[in-house]
């Protein structure tokens, strides 16, 4: 283990953590945007709403993210879609994980009891009312845990956007693997920012978690 | 520059081959990453802090870092103590371990989650400690975990495509040579999605009769 390279680099990782922290976070807000859409078009008795919200989630969990990635960074400008590294990573990760968060949204909505919906009626609420009011605060509760499986999962598949060249921490890594030919050390360091990140990341959704459930 | 779907029959060999290396890639994975599962998960219900605690160390470090890290890694780390592997048995090892992580955990909680009374009352029927075990626990703990299992294969999958970056000539990265060769990525990463899409669908019937099958042990 070369301490003395470690001591030497680790600030230009720490840079790279946070492009990850930034990519990761703008994805995840763009995803529970999407997620959040799909999941009441899902819902929606309207064929026109409920079907393309099906389509979404079904070819994007149905194909890898990194092929979406490609096609839309790489592909985009041949249908007038031209963006940078950072853009096209937020979007594309963004749209992939907005397909998984629409589906634990909508398990989340689904598995709040179907009385309370026809008592919401009974009581003279309107459909969206019974949705805002009763449904969605109930299923709030349910979501936060699972939702932030997903987000993990998110920061971690950030690693991709290193494939159209944004300078976060996997980038970082394998450029001073072909630099220095220490692999091991170069694991390590990253591994240390992934971690902290993961860390801090899973913390913060256990408050939240704690502080729904507390109002609930 | 427009759209030309028609350049794709020109390289259907070349995606055809990626295909069958996809295939080949992810099945392999896929058996090792279970026989690893079962492997990690007996360890980490061993007696002794001494092997538990290098595999729960391990665990939580593979399970808190990207795949692709770990492709480096291994594809690199091999290398460097003087194993030059090719580039395709190095996926399979970093597909192999990262997800043999994930579902050690599956399998361990399904372990313990078999209740303690059904082991005692195979016993007391005159069972063996083997026979109980095969008979009354594992058809359990396996009816428990084929949810599971399934979502972590499916996963896989898709997962598979980031070999491509060490330079694996599977799905993706054929794709990116036909790419090179035709300056076409806009078809030639939705045909590669498609496929990707088929092998998907396959894969999730396969998942879902395996459910079925184990299901009646419940």
């Amino acid at each position: 283990m070369d301490f003395a390279l470690i001591g030497r680099i680790w600030p230009f990782f720490a840079e790279a953590a946070w492009v990850t922290i930034e990519v990761s976070m703008l994805a995840i807000i763009l995803g529970l945007i999407l997620g959040f859409a799909a999941a009441l078009a899902s819902l929606s008795r309207n064929v026109l709403l409920r079907w393309p919200a099906r389509a979404y989630v079904s070819v994007f969990r149905g194909t890898p993210a990194l092929i979406q990635l490609f096609l839309l960074y790489f592909g985009g400008p041949q249908i007038g879609i031209h963006l940078g590294p950072f853009e096209a990573g937020v979007i594309g990760l963004g749209i992939n994980i907005g397909a998984y968060m629409c589906e634990t949204i909508r398990g989340a909505i689904l598995s709040v009891d179907k009385g309370q919906t026809e008592a919401g009626r009974c009581l003279g609420l309107g459909q969206t009312q019974v949705m805002r009011r009763v449904i969605l605060p109930q299923a709030a509760r349910m979501m936060v845990r699972p939702l932030g499986v997903n987000a993990i999962a998110l920061i971690k598949g950030s690693a991709i956007v290193s494939t159209i060249s944004v300078l976060e921490l996997s980038y970082t890594a394998h450029r001073y693997i072909s630099s220095t030919y220490k692999p091991f050390e170069m694991f390590i360091l990253a591994s240390i920012f992934y971690l902290a990140i993961v860390t801090v990341f899973s913390f913060g959704v256990k408050k939240i978690d704690e502080r729904v459930a507390l109002e609930s | 520059m427009g759209l030309d779907f028609s350049i794709l029959p020109a390289y259907a060999d070349i995606l055809w081959k990626g295909t069958l290396w996809t295939i080949a890639l992810t099945v392999l994975s896929m058996f090792f990453s279970l026989a690893g599962g079962v492997v990690f998960a007996v360890l980490q219900l061993n007696r002794h802090a001494i092997i538990r605690w290098p595999v729960a160390g391990f665990a939580w470090l593979f399970m808190g870092t990207p795949l692709l890290l770990q492709l480096f890694l291994i594809y690199f780390g091999l290398v460097q103590i003087g194993l030059d592997l090719n580039a395709f048995v190095a996926g399979v090892i970093a597909l192999s371990l990262h997800f043999a992580v994930y579902n050690s955990e599956i399998i361990r909680s399904a372990i313990v989650a078999v209740d303690k009374g059904q082991y005692e009352a195979a016993r007391s029927l005159g069972l063996s400690q083997f026979q109980a075990m095969r008979k009354a626990i594992v058809p359990q703990a396996v009816a428990n975990v084929t949810p599971a299992l399934g979502n972590m294969m499916i996963a896989l999958l898709k997962e598979s495509a980031l070999v491509s970056v060490i330079g694996v000539m599977e799905l993706t990265l054929s794709a990116q040579r036909a790419i090179s060769d035709s300056f076409r990525p806009f078809e030639f990463y939705i045909a590669a999605g498609a496929i990707y899409y088929v092998l998907n669908l396959g894969l999730e019937q396969a998942v879902r009769v395996a459910e079925r099958r184990s299901a009646q042990y419940r």
